[in-house]
């Protein structure tokens, strides 16, 4: 197939349809959610055009200031936790037969067509005092007595990664496949330990696959509102809980663009500095 | 018989599940007079539907067309840019009492004329939603009560006070709503303690009342939006004690669950709705019928026996047994939400009630 760049306008066409479709479905709501968020708020009422500052101002506080850090903190480790796991998982995966690798993609693509609410009260359940897992542990005699393991900081990490594990190994499993398998075997046969070959091989060689992995889960996981609800308490609430709460509850639509544009900034300047940290490295 | 979970009073997406279901309002019988009603999309809507709108066309010639609203106030919303256009999604439409006063501040509201409701003065007072000047903005269309609830296993004893929730053998055992304008817990507070709702009249008072609030915190395992979460956990006795709906804690233990609903002596909670008119409605006539229909106190009664709601007229008018009464109301003098204030310091007070739950 020839590869060269498009010459008249008739070649632009196919792009058209995307562009469109970007600009209507994603485009234009972002600019009307960067205009609302200018909007002067009526308490008692509804909003009216204006340009001001004060829906920022109202953020700009040590509470939110607090929220805002625990979102981002919370996703972070989402997004290390889960590829922490999923790479030796996936890793592992590609070395096994094809129909094994089937079933395990199955698996994992089953666990996407589940809701992010039904993954939350099944947690809940399996972290509950009355019919949770540690029943579990009591009649093997490990645990005195049943406790409730949610809510918890361990419950709100626990149900979001494992949403977020499935995405994560899809994301992960095309470069690994990739992977020229020589590479491994020439460490091997060097003397390296599988375990030292897959950690000064296998990872240095999916560097950027693994910091794009990372940026993704991180910006999923950010975006969590209803795990954070029903697994944790509320300081384990993430902004987008309290964006929901200002939106949906308290009408209160200026308030809520501006922390949701806030929160869009914020994460764009983080995979920014990310992706040129990257690149320094490259450098290097 | 009600059998399905209730779900009617679900916030959470109810704006989507409202706004496709705008598509497809259901026509009862094409008639010459009819009339486009508003009713919290879900169980309410489907219970009105089955027991009350037939009955109202066939007695008053009026077609009923019924229209899924979404709770909360995305529905105020969009009545007040179609009234704006001149349009009126829904005629009368049943509102919240912050969203009545919300559609007040832009005069939404169309005057509803008492005369014209012969049944109006069966109707209790708190029921009858006023403009400051005195002019009516909308007529008690449904209550219902939030109480006091206890998982019977844990709790051998019902508690018989609000101030339960303040006990630290409590400790980490209550469910409580997440948000100031629906757990109404700062009037519970006053009510318990400060000796009245009043006494939320002042900063002073309310910040006294959030002070109080604070001391529950520990006793809190679960602020919940979602009622399912809470309805199953009270059920399993995970979390035994908490804030819930009346009517929906009593079908529960029907069905055999270890709950039960208790009226604290300081008065449970009562919310309602108001059937309001919008300004663009041209069917003012038959929303009037409607209204003085729904105000009967035979229709007040069927509501609270099919639908489960308490009645929002004098309990003496209504043909209700001692039992089907308590399954949705009591005597008990109920605490009335300050509706006021959670549209004048809606803002100062979610940010308040937000610090104190979350930090």
């Amino acid at each position: 197939m020839r590869r060269e760049p498009p010459q008249t306008l008739g070649d632009y066409l196919p792009l058209l349809f995307p562009a469109a479709m970007l600009t209507i479905f994603f485009v234009v709501p972002f600019g009307t959610m960067i205009a609302v968020s200018f909007f002067q708020r009526q308490q008692g009422g509804f909003y009216t055009p204006a340009f001001v500052f004060d829906n920022y101002a109202r953020f700009l506080s040590v509470f939110f200031g607090g929220v805002l850090g625990f979102s981002l903190m919370l996703a972070i480790i989402v997004a290390i936790c889960c590829v922490v796991l999923a790479l030796p998982f996936t890793y592992m995966l590609t070395r096994m037969a094809r129909k094994v690798q089937v079933v395990w993609l199955v698996a994992l693509l089953s666990i996407l067509s589940l809701s992010e609410v039904i993954i939350g009260f099944a947690w809940s359940t399996l972290f509950s005092r009355t019919a949770g897992i540690t029943n579990i542990l009591v009649a093997l005699g490990i645990m005195a007595e049943a406790k409730a393991l949610t809510p918890s900081f361990g419950a709100v990490l626990t149900g979001m990664v494992y949403q977020a594990f499935p995405y994560t190994v899809l994301v992960l499993f095309p470069a690994l496949v990739r992977l020229d398998p020589t590479l491994t075997e020439a460490a091997r046969t060097l003397g390296a330990s599988p375990l030292k070959a897959f950690f000064t091989v296998v990872v240095p060689a999916l560097r950027n696959t693994i910091t794009a992995t990372l940026i993704m889960v991180f910006i999923f996981a950010l975006g969590s509102y209803l795990l954070p609800q029903l697994l944790g308490r509320p300081q384990h609430w993430t902004l987008s809980v309290l964006i929901t709460d200002q939106a949906i509850y308290q009408s209160n639509m200026p308030f809520a663009a501006a922390m949701a544009v806030f929160l869009v900034l914020v994460t764009l300047g983080l995979v920014a500095l990310t992706v040129i940290a990257g690149r320094k490295g490259e450098a290097a | 018989m009600i059998t399905t979970p209730i779900k009617r009073r679900t916030l959470l997406g109810a704006g989507f599940a409202g706004a496709s279901m705008l598509a497809m309002p259901s026509i009862l019988r094409a008639q010459d007079k009819s009339l486009k009603v508003g009713v919290y999309g879900g169980y309410f809507k489907d219970s009105f539907d089955k027991n009350i709108f037939p009955e109202f066309t066939k007695a008053t010639g009026i077609a009923v067309e019924s229209i899924a609203e979404p709770t909360g106030e995305a529905w105020l919303v969009q009545l007040e840019q179609a009234a704006r256009a001149g349009q009126a999604p829904a005629d009368v439409s049943m509102m919240s009492q912050v969203a009545m006063l919300k559609g007040q501040s832009t005069d939404l509201w169309t005057p509803i004329d008492t005369a014209k409701i012969k049944n109006a003065s069966d109707l209790l007072d708190r029921f009858v939603n006023k403009y400051p000047d005195g002019r009516i903005a909308g007529i008690g269309a449904v209550s219902w009560y939030i109480t006091l609830v206890t998982n019977t296993d844990v709790y051998k004893e019902a508690p018989t006070s609000w101030s339960a929730f303040w006990d630290p053998a409590n400790a980490d055992k209550l469910g409580l709503l997440a948000l100031v304008s629906n757990s109404f817990l700062l009037e519970v507070t006053a009510k318990t303690f400060m000796g009245g709702t009043n006494a939320l009249d002042t900063e002073e008072g309310l910040l006294k009342a959030f002070e109080k609030l604070a001391e529950v915190k520990p006793n809190v395992r679960l602020w919940y939006r979602d009622e399912a979460q809470f309805e199953q956990s009270l059920k399993s006795g995970e979390i035994p004690m908490g804030q819930y709906y009346h009517d929906v804690t009593g079908l529960a233990a029907a069905d055999g669950h270890p709950v039960r609903s208790t009226f604290p002596k300081e008065g449970g909670i009562q919310d309602s709705g108001c059937w309001a008119l919008s300004r663009a409605s041209q069917k003012s006539e038959e929303a009037h019928i409607f209204i003085d229909y729904m105000c009967q106190p035979s229709i007040q009664a069927t509501l609270s026996r099919k639908v489960g709601t308490s009645p929002t007229v004098k309990r003496e008018v209504t043909d209700l047994t001692d039992k089907e009464f308590a399954a949705v109301s009591s005597d008990i003098e109920p605490i009335v939400p300050r509706y006021d204030l959670y549209q004048t310091k809606s803002d100062w007070l979610n940010q308040k009630w937000t610090e104190l739950i979350v930090g």
